[in-house]
């Protein structure tokens, strides 16, 4: 009997506000501990919540370019358990009435439509961090850092329509490009301030009804998603060919040893005895503010990879992964293309030269690449390129130099004389040099032995350290070898 | 012991020049200093604060005589409960658990009362966390009646009612989350407010029930009530439940004239449990009120008497979120010995501690009413029956002007002689939890004593944020009759 995986998603982001979601605390990250912290995030006696305007915009605007429908009223309900990161001993989220519901994301791969429900999309706030190691006496205590306590978050819970360990990292990845489009979430997994968690059960091919799922935690990249989905998955299907049954449980990833190990069974599942917020009044969200929020959307990622392709002529390919891979590469890439006026090429560069550079230097961020190589500098590279004054050879160097140095490309061009050649004397001098050299080639182009033409290409490209305009060495090299033969 | 002075009156000592604001600070604080150790009033004595605000008022008003002119309550003692939190003065709530916690910033409605010129003597006693309707629950030992010191002077803000009851200080600030302020001043003999919910800010205020808390004054008449309210009331940007409506210029409405104002009797909830000496009073009352020109009308209110339970589901569920944060990680008492142990075991013997019975027992409660497979049945039913509540009272509403009953159905009963009876304590409140239930305001005022000369409340509920209803017909109740000017000896 063959088994398909049935996945479905529970992604918290962060969201962008200055400010925590029920005070006036910073959200920035990175703070020294327990500095952005008030009587509200402190849980402190007597301090009450008072909610976030811009909190409820970001989760209205997540919800819209979800699909999802806003609800003109929804509540706040809490979420009660102790744990020492939880400064109240309950957490302020929704439950029975969430900000925004039933949306949906399509997109294609492989040629085919998936699409994903989204059942839910509500705000809550999210825990302070418990710190286990780094002091002196951390073998028996531990320390919290209230920072993170109630920075705002939206949870966001998909329908179990996911089908392959693939497609689920696919959907994620595509779920984080519209987050750091609209501007609610900066995608960044290792800082925690996008995560997500996956319900994974198997069935019989063909079977209607689920079977019982178990809860991943702890899924930090798409592709630690992808291997913990995978393995899970193979679990699962292994545990069931041998006649035995997948116990309702919550799991967790180790990344290092490449497995999901059982954290609490069903049984040891908290009941968070959740209930309306009364602190709160409930969350009204007229039409106006909804269709405002609507119109003010940008292009999402889906549409402007579409153009990409339609109106740049980039490969799909191409259009996607400038779109997907990385938060913020798209905006850069359409500066640099929008400054030089030739997309093409700036794609090209963007994905062969930039990508390169930074997996080399390790940056892991476009605000970093841009603070090393702002757009503008880049298109003037680009336009070097386009109007002939450089040659491709000689634009990655000059890429090179000016990644390391900040110096703009026309002066690297101008100090280190790496101008094209362009002029049909100088190309022909250096072909007929060339030609003499090389007899046995040009012997073997004459015998026709075309292939040759292209070594003899590169040969002169080398003679004049890559500076000589090709097309024009070729029409020349061309002209020389027909014109004695 | 002649009748102290109203806020009002030293209030305009001060502001004319007549008296200094530190003198009447001062005999203020003898007063406590000779009065409270038989009476257990007072859990902290803020002498220097109070002083320093009184000084600061002397010397503004050297400077320039008119500089007190706007300060409605400028040189007023008042007295408030050990659950509104202070900044740098330890705020207790009366409980082990936070026995030694000082909180870093005022209660909202501190900062309005000393922005208007009032000074704080002292953080009053009262039931631990605001539980209970004897004051006995103190973690610290329970307050004295000053009628009787061998009685409750009810609860849970028994501290601040004895405080002014006694004359220690003229008003106090109190919380009612089920008659919490209108009991005690019942049981005293003095005049008790609970505002609508949302007219007061609750931020500062350590939450029992935060859909039923409200904070509210104690005086001796009606006027100084007002006064209080007046300065208390108004939205605030840190608390999200109040209302955002003007300032009511409550003082204005207490014209003595009730003539042509409807007053609604609901008969059929005096059988229950009412004690003879209280009905004799409370319709010697409604007497007073017909002779002032009001009309006596009968209104029903159906639902009214499921209001103890429903009392008792939402507020313990409320409670036992509440007070999850008093865990002993961050602040306030944890458990000796347990720095060191599991995190569990720090937890449980924290709590056990740290809490006393009466708390631990609306703890576990709540958590019960709000649990998975009970939840629908308890804590959804009880919501919809407290809507069905606010229900029957819109609709006498319809037909009254106000609603009388008797505040508590019994006059201060002995210290211990319920504690072990925590169902006939909580029948206490069968009269007063509606208005917390509905959100509506109410007050109780002196009507007389029992023949054991111990002090009988009259309970007026009005219609939502219509506090000036009930004032005026107080205030006019207050004129006729001389109640409110007997004090104890
Ligand atoms: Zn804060």
């Amino acid at each position: 009997m063959s088994y398909e995986p049935v996945i479905g998603l529970e992604i918290h982001a962060q969201l962008l506000t200055r400010s925590k979601i029920f005070c006036g605390c910073s959200t920035a990250f990175g703070a020294p501990p327990n500095t952005h912290v008030c009587p509200v995030c402190l849980g402190l006696p007597g301090a009450l919540p008072v909610l976030n305007r811009q909190a409820v915009d970001f989760a209205i605007r997540t919800g819209l370019a979800l699909g999802c429908r806003i609800q003109s009223r929804s509540i706040f309900a809490r979420k009660n358990y102790f744990y020492p990161d939880l400064p109240k001993g309950y957490q302020i989220s929704q439950y029975e009435l969430p900000v925004a519901v039933d949306g949906a994301l399509e997109w294609t791969s492989d040629g085919q439509t998936r699409r994903v429900g989204i059942t839910r999309v509500h705000m809550e706030e999210d825990a302070g961090k418990s710190l286990h190691e780094g002091f002196a006496d951390a073998a028996r205590r531990s320390y919290v850092d209230f920072n993170r306590s109630g920075v705002p978050l939206v949870e966001i819970v998909t329908e179990p329509d996911l089908r392959s360990a693939a497609d689920a990292a696919d959907f994620f990845e595509r779920l984080r490009a519209i987050l750091v489009r609209i501007g609610v979430n900066d995608g960044n997994m290792e800082e925690g301030s996008l995560r997500c968690d996956a319900n994974v059960s198997v069935r019989p091919a063909g079977a209607t009804t689920l079977g019982t799922k178990a809860e991943v935690k702890n899924l930090n990249s798409f592709r630690f998603l992808q291997k913990a989905l995978e393995y899970e998955i193979a679990r699962q299907t292994e545990l069931l060919e041998e006649g035995g049954t997948v116990t309702q449980e919550t799991r967790l990833w180790d990344a290092a040893a490449g497995v999901t190990v059982s954290m609490r069974s069903k049984e040891e599942a908290h009941d968070y005895r959740y209930f309306p917020e009364p602190d709160l009044p409930p969350l009204v969200i007229d039409d106006a503010r909804v269709e405002a929020t609507r119109a003010a959307l940008p292009e999402l990622p889906a549409a402007r990879e579409a153009r990409y392709v339609a109106e740049f002529g980039l490969p799909k390919t191409d259009a996607a992964t400038l779109v997907l891979r990385m938060p913020g590469l798209d905006d850069y890439f359409e500066a640099t293309a929008q400054a030089s006026g030739n997309p093409r090429e700036a794609a090209n560069t963007v994905l062969g030269l930039v990508r390169a550079r930074m997996n080399d230097e390790g940056i892991g961020s476009v605000d970093a690449l841009r603070a090393k190589l702002p757009e503008a500098r880049l298109a003037e590279l680009i336009g070097l390129v386009t109007r002939g004054e450089i040659s491709r050879p000689v634009a990655k160097d000059v890429f090179d130099r000016m990644f390391a140095s900040g110096e703009p490309a026309a002066a690297i061009v101008a100090r280190e004389g790496l101008a094209q050649i362009d002029d049909e004397a100088a190309i022909t001098a250096v072909i007929a040099r060339v030609l003499a050299e090389q007899e046995d080639a040009v012997a073997q182009y004459r015998g026709g032995r075309t292939a040759t033409f292209g070594f003899l290409v590169g040969q002169v490209m080398r003679a004049t350290g890559g500076k000589a305009n090709p097309k024009r060495v070729n029409a020349l090299l061309r002209q020389a070898l027909e014109a004695e033969s | 012991m002649s009748a102290p002075d109203t806020a009002a009156t030293l209030r305009d000592a001060v502001v004319s020049g007549a008296r200094s604001a530190e003198e009447v600070c001062r005999e203020a604080l003898d007063r406590l200093e000779r009065l409270d150790p038989a009476l257990h009033a007072f859990n902290t004595v803020t002498a220097e604060r109070a002083l320093a605000g009184a000084r600061d008022l002397d010397r503004r008003r050297a400077a320039s005589p008119r500089a007190l002119d706007s300060l409605p309550l400028a040189g007023v003692p008042v007295a408030v409960k050990d659950n509104l939190c202070t900044r740098g003065v330890r705020t207790t709530a009366s409980s082990r658990i936070l026995e030694h916690y000082v909180p870093p910033y005022d209660a909202t409605i501190v900062t309005r009362l000393e922005g208007a010129g009032a000074l704080i003597v002292g953080k009053t006693n009262c039931d631990e966390f605001a539980m209970g309707s004897s004051n006995e629950n103190s973690a610290f030992g329970p307050v004295h009646n000053p009628w009787d010191r061998t009685r409750t002077p009810g609860g849970s803000s028994g501290g601040s009612a004895a405080a002014v009851a006694a004359g220690i200080t003229p008003v106090a600030i109190g919380s009612d989350t089920g008659g919490s302020i209108r009991q005690p001043a019942a049981l005293c003999g003095i005049t008790g407010l609970k505002p609508s919910y949302g007219r007061v800010s609750r931020y500062g205020l350590i939450a029992f029930a935060s859909s039923l808390d409200q904070i509210g004054p104690f005086a001796r008449t009606a006027a100084d009530a007002a006064r209080l309210l007046d300065v208390m009331a108004g939205e605030d940007p840190r608390d999200a439940t109040t209302a955002a409506l003007p300032a009511p210029a409550l003082q204005g409405a207490l014209t003595g004239d009730v003539r042509g104002m409807r007053i609604g009797v609901p008969r059929r909830l005096l059988d229950q449990g009412l004690d003879p000496e209280v009905r004799e009073a409370f319709l010697a009352a409604l007497d007073v009120l017909r002779g002032r020109g009001t009309t006596l009308v009968d209104v029903e209110l159906p639902r009214a008497r499921y209001a103890i339970p429903v009392y008792y589901l939402v507020a313990t569920a409320e409670a036992s979120s509440n007070l999850a944060r008093y865990d002993g990680v961050r602040y306030g008492f944890r458990a000796p010995g347990t720095s060191d142990t599991d995190l569990r075991t720090m937890y449980c013997r924290t709590r056990d501690l740290g809490f006393g019975p009466e708390v631990k027992r609306r703890i576990i409660l709540g958590t019960y009413v709000l649990s998975a497979g009970y939840y629908d049945a308890y804590y959804l039913k009880a919501q919809q029956v407290r809507t069905l509540i606010r229900q029957d009272y819109d609709d006498a509403f319809t037909r009254t002007d106000v609603v009388a009953l008797p505040t508590s159905p019994v006059p201060a009963f002995r210290l211990g002689e319920r504690v072990d009876d925590p169902l006939q304590m909580y029948l206490n409140d069968v009269f007063t939890v509606s208005a917390n239930l509905t959100g509506l305001p109410a007050i109780s005022v002196p009507c007389g004593f029992t023949r054991g000369r111990l002090p009988i409340g009259l309970q007026l509920t009005g219609p939502g944020f219509d506090e000036a209803a009930i004032l005026r017909v107080a205030d006019a109740y207050e004129r006729e009759t001389g109640w409110w000017k007997e004090v104890p000896e």
